[in-house]
């Protein structure tokens, strides 16, 4: 059992980083092979996975996990500001600043469960929205958005205004304008940044499964199923539900941080409680508790949202333009409330009907599928063993 | 004589000097429910080694006894007192690091685990403490604990079941799941709130001789049950708890006979 096991989840890697690194062929046929979405896939599925370690194995639902991207994006702009374009050091400090922010809101949040836990996690998302917006603005630059500038001129000039890049200033970088983030060098824009990503989601991937095999992982899920047991088991479930929280929270601290490397600006609009809401979407589209599920339900939303959204009703009309022209201007009418602007009603409709139709998500379809066929063969086997005998 | 008969000759001579250990000490524990009193005045000793069995009619209180014991109740007066430790005012998961385990009147189990994860889990419990954070370290490669946990399951007659979750389980093997539970811990105390009910004959059977057997092995044992059968076949002792009071204690001979319990308990079953 135990090396069907072990195989089973190297081939399950190895199959997920080969996936993942092809992604820009696999998706050409379907037009989603440019860079900028694949940058996002890799990213939400970084935020996707880390959120299912909290929500999948323990089962405590998180409304405010933007919280942590948002963290994440500002702690990389500002060290894009002040000490350096190269991504690493920005993304060590945004993993260990999102840490620990985890750490003071799972402390108190988890005093709770259930509903009361999700309130107060979106309680805290929601304070730190309208706290980038208000007393925060000198660190956010409120609505605005925090931007990457060139290096100022003169020590009056606001750091908002002016960067001053104290590490590629040492090392006489020369800049021209606005640098680019980079990697030792390597521009974090293109198929480069999507790579990154991708590298660092096949990480975050193979940390995550490690997870939930160890025996850590098997008490978060003993959490899930019943957490009054475990505590007259001897087990403390608090500490466990704190970690878990921590490390979902930079898991997402690092999404955020790579959303500001490959487009280096950070708006309070990432920590808005729409942007939870969405990880929760993808998480369960996908499958919750599983581990490809949420890379597959957050690819999937950002390939939606990109599609959907960029159509209007021009092109539905042509769309339609099969039908006689009353009934194609009738559904053109009703199919613009839900592409465009109305991306939102989509999404929702989507999602009620995997919540009805296939609680399990999309893996859960894949397993019940692969029952059915795998159910069928050994019936298949016997029908065709049957008539030997007779023979 | 065998080893085992002088052993348990020594341990009665010690009971009737009054001298054995006591390893639970349960004093003057009284508890409330908005004005229903659940527990009155309840004073009672286990001794190390023994099988207490607390009987009484339903309602008496017996289950609200071993919630104030494991810290899911907190007494209105009174204490518990484990080998020395009050237990009183503090957390389930501490009691039982102490070494106190407990098997629930009603299932209560992992659902959504296998039933080996269900027995590996109160076992890693046991060698790692209440929190080790290890996040690398493979459940699956934890063998010598895996094989413990699949000889214990074997005991109580589930060894067919391992990879089976124990949700899809009947209530009777969810029983037999729970003692497992609680003996790949080795408690030095294990406290079973009616192990035996809803279970067929046979199988009631089995689970005395399990329990027998681990009582060669020298486990205490709190025992709550119905069926008079089990308990006088088990039992080295015999609280009745009535009304929640405790209005007997004896061996069961002395149990069998006394007046006061055929009246507030025995007598309305065997007539
Ligand atoms: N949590 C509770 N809240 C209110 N009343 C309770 C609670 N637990 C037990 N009781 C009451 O206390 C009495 C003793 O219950 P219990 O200890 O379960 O009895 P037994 O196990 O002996 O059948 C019963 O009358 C029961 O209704
Ligand atoms: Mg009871």
């Amino acid at each position: 059992m135990e090396k069907n096991v072990a195989l089973k989840d190297t081939t399950l890697f190895f199959g997920f980083a080969a996936v993942i690194l092809l992604l820009p062929i696999l998706l050409e046929p379907i037009g989603a092979n440019y860079p900028d979405l694949l940058q996002k896939i890799a990213i939400f599925g970084i935020f996707a996975i880390g959120f299912n370690i909290l929500f999948g194995l323990t089962g405590y639902l998180s409304f405010g996990h933007a919280a942590f991207i948002g963290i994440g994006s500002y702690m990389t702009l500002w060290s894009f500001k002040l000490l350096t374009m190269n991504v690493v050091p920005a993304i060590m400090f945004s993993v260990i600043l999102a840490g620990v922010f985890a750490y003071i809101i799972g402390f108190v949040s988890l005093r709770r469960s259930g509903i009361y836990f999700s309130i107060l996690t979106l309680a805290f998302a929601q304070m730190c929205y309208s706290l980038a917006y208000s007393v925060l603005t000198p660190i956010t630059n409120g609505e605005t958005g925090l931007q990457t500038r060139a290096i100022r001129k003169s020590s009056e000039t606001s750091l908002l205004d002016g960067d001053i890049r104290i590490i590629d200033q040492a090392f006489g970088v020369q800049e021209l304008g606005v640098p680019t983030t980079n990697f030792f060098g390597m521009a974090m824009s293109g198929y480069t940044g999507f790579y990154f990503c991708a590298v660092l989601l096949i990480v975050c991937f193979f940390i995550a499964q490690r997870i939930t095999r160890s025996n850590f992982g098997i008490m978060l899920k003993a959490i899930k199923s019943n957490q009054n047991r475990l505590n007259y088991t001897g087990i403390h479930t608090r500490p466990y539900l704190i970690t878990a929280f921590v490390i979902s929270g930079m898991y997402a601290g690092l999404a955020g941080s790579l959303m500001a490397a490959t487009d280096p600006i950070a708006g309070a609009e990432r920590m808005q409680w729409t942007a939870s809401g969405e990880v929760v979407l993808m998480t369960i589209l996908g499958g919750v508790g599983t581990l490809v599920g949420p890379v597959l339900g957050a690819g999937i939303i950002k390939y939606a949202e990109q599609k959907v959204s960029s159509w209007n009703e021009g092109i539905l009309e042509s769309f339609f333009s099969f039908l006689p022209e009353t009934l194609q201007h009738f559904m053109a009418n009703l199919g613009v409330l839900f592409v465009g602007e109305g991306w939102h009603t989509t999404l929702g409709l989507l999602f009620m009907i995997i919540v009805i139709f296939l609680p399990g998500g999309i893996m859960e379809g894949i397993r019940r599928i692969g029952a059915k066929f795998s159910r069928k063969k050994p019936e298949a086997d016997t029908n065709a063993a049957a008539p030997q005998p007779a023979e | 004589m065998s080893a085992a008969e002088e052993m348990k000759n020594e341990q009665s001579r010690q009971f009737e000097r009054g001298t054995a250990n006591t390893v639970l000490h349960i004093d003057d524990v009284h508890k409330s429910f908005a004005g229903l009193h659940a527990l009155s005045d309840v004073d009672l000793d286990v001794r190390e080694g023994e099988t207490h069995a607390i009987i009484g009619p339903n309602g008496a209180g017996k289950s609200t006894l071993l919630n104030v014991c494991v810290g899911r109740l907190k007494p209105d007066r009174g204490a518990v007192v484990f080998d020395g430790e009050v237990l009183t005012g503090k957390s389930p998961h501490e009691i039982n690091q102490l070494g106190v385990a407990r098997v629930f009147q009603t299932p209560e189990v992992f659902p959504e685990l296998t039933v080996l994860e269900n027995v590996m889990v109160p076992a890693l419990s046991k060698r790692d403490g209440h929190f080790r954070l290890n996040p690398f370290k493979n459940f699956f490669r934890e063998k010598a604990i895996r094989e413990e946990a699949e000889s214990v399951l074997e005991n109580v007659g589930l060894q067919a079941q391992l990879s089976g979750l124990a949700s899809t389980m009947s209530r009777g093997d969810k029983r037999r799941l729970e003692l497992a539970m609680g003996l790949i811990q080795h408690p030095r105390l294990l406290l079973l709130d009616e192990p035996t009910a809803g279970m067929a004959r046979h199988d009631t059977n089995a689970t005395i001789d399990l329990l027998k057997k681990i009582k060669e092995g020298g486990m205490t044992k709190v025992i709550i049950e119905h069926d008079m059968h089990v308990v006088f076949s088990l039992a080295d002792r015999i609280s009745v708890l009535a009304g929640g009071r405790i209005i007997a204690q004896g061996t069961p001979e002395e149990i069998k006979v006394d007046p006061r319990v055929k009246e507030a308990y025995l007598g309305e079953e065997q007539v």
